[in-house]
């Protein structure tokens, strides 16, 4: 859709900062030398410094209030509150112990796996017929399942919820399994489209000669190919998963059923004035399992973001 | 010669005609069919058939756990004297106007700076990205407690240097909860505009810029001259995305504020779950839903044309 019109797009090197262009290679700086640094600073690092201090200021500040002990939490004169010196686990405690965080940690990971599982079996079939089978109408295909990513969970949910009552799914993790492919296959598709692209045909040719089966083909010779864009599309599809709100909100009554983000605007929030620090817990747990992805799988992430951008 | 191949083709065994099965399995189309099965039926079963049960819904008169009846227009003729929802429209107009002007500003900036050879530039890129990687509502939780009305810390910084007396009721006030939500929205959405804009400016040659250096071009020259103009049609596409996304938003609203203060921050999609899941009334809720409909299209279009003529600026086909 929107070919660049220089060189194409080398994701690996964004995250790594080593640029692919021609003048990087010979390990010149560009002209960055014409800056003095004095200047650099004002035109820099001193806004480079003050946005990402906003950008990474609510973890912090989330962090803090998870450790810090109730009594300091609301004395904001007595106590700086930018630090603590006494932290404590307490709220941790109580979210483990005290409430079904465990077990809503629990079903938000089933909901995210199963959902991923079923969105990235259809989408890798899929991308592969509209690349390579071209059956009658495929770019039409093609350019529909595009478009369906462009249809918001926020207009569906209502038709939605009417047909998962009537399927009688209400309220079972399964109503969530089966619709969220419909936010992820698209974007997944479109994603493993461009990988699968990039796959010399004649690999395939050559197997088809040797009578190897469609299947075959797609298992052995493209998919160990297309690995990179796999991994960033499972990656991608669980994020999802895991933030999607609005139709766990609306498809999941019980309190033992809802998925983390759920669960947590609905039954932590309380009158008690003592609650931010459990509630802050709660959102700092549920957050680490994807940083933790994130930081092993950073160019992926990357490169599927992007990549559902470029094409 | 010809008599001799001829003979050997009748002597071999006749070549068997295609079966039916064999059409089933190894028919291009056919095969094509088969593949794209999974995939279809999710899309068709829970989002194209909803897509259209919602626009039925709108015309029904239906309630949770009774199924409507066709009423013509006339949720339609409700929402048009209904002052909520029109206000649901300006506040959804205002967000998604405000949030991704400065979105695309910082973003862009923040890209540029990001772009520039420095210590420990892959660590810091890698940082950017993590309000996008964390789920909005929990995000939107920290900033609930960061704009809390008695122990916010940014009251508490303020007092402290003399700039104010009393707490700012973030969420509490018309104008701050306004203010605040856009602000946590634009947060959210930065990264993801940053590091898009990033990968596409990793594309552009660095011998254009010195060409135009030794030409005399000044620095604002540079970036409106060459840096611009082949960021673009990247720019059209994330922009595009950023738009449509702001403008369902649903999450972050309903986690800071649900809709309040005197429905000052309530958006279409919010509404629209209000009336339809906690009121009950299904088809007022869908037809909420299905307004925002021509909007997300006018959208998209606005940014498809305007990345159409973007192609043929730079010589390029329209194809």
């Amino acid at each position: 859709m929107t070919d660049l019109p220089t060189s194409r797009i080398d994701l690996k090197s964004v995250l790594a900062g080593t640029s692919p262009t021609v003048a990087k290679d010979d390990h010149s700086e560009g002209m960055s030398y014409l800056q003095s640094v004095p200047r650099r600073m004002v035109t820099l690092y001193m806004p480079l410094a003050i946005i990402v201090f906003v950008l990474l200021f609510p973890f912090y500040w989330m962090g803090l209030t998870a450790i810090k002990p109730d009594e300091q939490l609301l004395d904001l004169d007595k106590f700086n509150p930018f630090w603590t010196w006494n932290p404590t686990l307490k709220h941790f405690h109580k979210l483990l112990f005290d409430s079904h965080y465990p077990l809503w940690l629990w079903n938000t990971m089933y909901v995210a796996v199963c959902a991923t599982i079923l969105s990235i079996f259809a989408s890798v079939l899929a991308a592969y017929a509209i690349v390579r089978l071209r059956y009658r109408g495929a770019q039409w295909v093609g350019g529909l399942i595009f478009l369906s990513y462009l249809v918001p969970p926020s207009i569906l949910f209502i038709p939605l919820a009417t047909v998962v009552f009537q399927y009688g799914l209400f309220d079972s993790p399964l109503a969530l399994i089966l619709t969220y492919p419909t936010i992820l296959i698209p974007f997944s598709t479109w994603l493993l489209m461009g990988y699968f692209k990039t796959i010399p045909f004649e690999l395939e040719e050559c197997a088809l000669i040797d009578g190897a089966s469609r299947w075959q083909l797609l298992v052995k010779i493209v998919l160990p190919r297309a690995i990179p864009g796999l991994i960033s599309a499972v990656i991608f599809c669980f994020t999802l998963c895991w933030n999607e709100f609005i139709y766990a909100l609306t498809f999941l009554q019980s309190t033992s059923n809802k998925t983390v983000p759920v669960a947590i605007v609905n039954e932590f929030v309380d009158g008690d004035i003592y609650r931010w620090g459990s509630l802050m817990a709660g959102a700092l747990a549920g957050s680490l399992p994807l940083v933790i992805l994130y930081a092993f799988f950073v160019e992926h992430y990357v490169s599927a973001m992007t990549g559902a951008v470029k094409e | 010669m010809a008599d001799i191949a001829l003979q050997r083709r009748t002597a071999r065994p006749p070549i068997r005609e295609a079966t039916a099965w064999d059409q089933l399995r190894t028919n291009r189309n056919w095969l094509g069919f088969w593949f794209m099965l999974p995939a279809m039926a999710f899309l068709i079963l829970f989002l194209a058939y909803p897509l259209g049960l919602g626009i039925w819904i709108s015309f029904t008169d239906a309630k949770i756990g009774r199924p409507g009846e066709y009423i013509g227009t006339e949720n339609y003729e409700w929402l048009w004297g209904d002052t909520i929802f029109w206000l649901s429209v300006f506040n959804t107009l205002l967000y998604t106007a405000v949030a991704s002007a400065i979105k695309f500003a910082i973003g862009l900036y923040l890209a540029l700076l990001l772009n520039e050879n420095m210590p420990f530039k892959a660590i810091l890129r890698a940082m950017v990205l993590i309000p996008f990687i964390v789920p909005t509502v929990l995000s939107a939780l920290a900033f609930w407690w960061i704009f809390d009305s008695q122990f916010s810390i940014i009251s508490w910084s303020l007092k402290q240097v003399g700039l104010i007396t009393e707490n700012i009721n973030f969420l509490g006030d018309v104008t701050w909860a306004r203010i605040c939500v856009i602000f946590a929205n634009i947060w959210r959405g930065v990264p993801f505009v940053a590091i898009t804009l990033l990968a596409g400016l990793q594309t552009v040659q660095p011998s254009l810029y010195e060409a135009a250096t030794l030409d005399g071009a000044s620095k604002w020259e540079m970036f409106r001259f060459i840096t611009y103009p082949l960021l673009t049609p990247i720019i059209a596409v994330v922009m595009t995305f950023s738009v449509l996304f702001t403008f369902t938003d649903f999450q972050l609203i309903w986690a800071m504020t649900r809709g309040g203060p005197v429905n000052a921050t309530h958006l279409m999609a919010t509404l629209s779950y209000q009336r339809a899941i906690i009121a009950g009334q299904l088809g007022e809720g869908a037809a909420i839903s299905s307004a925002m409909i021509p909007f997300l299209l006018a959208a998209i279009m606005v940014s498809w044309f305007g990345l159409q003529r973007r192609k043929w600026q730079q010589g390029e086909n329209n194809d």
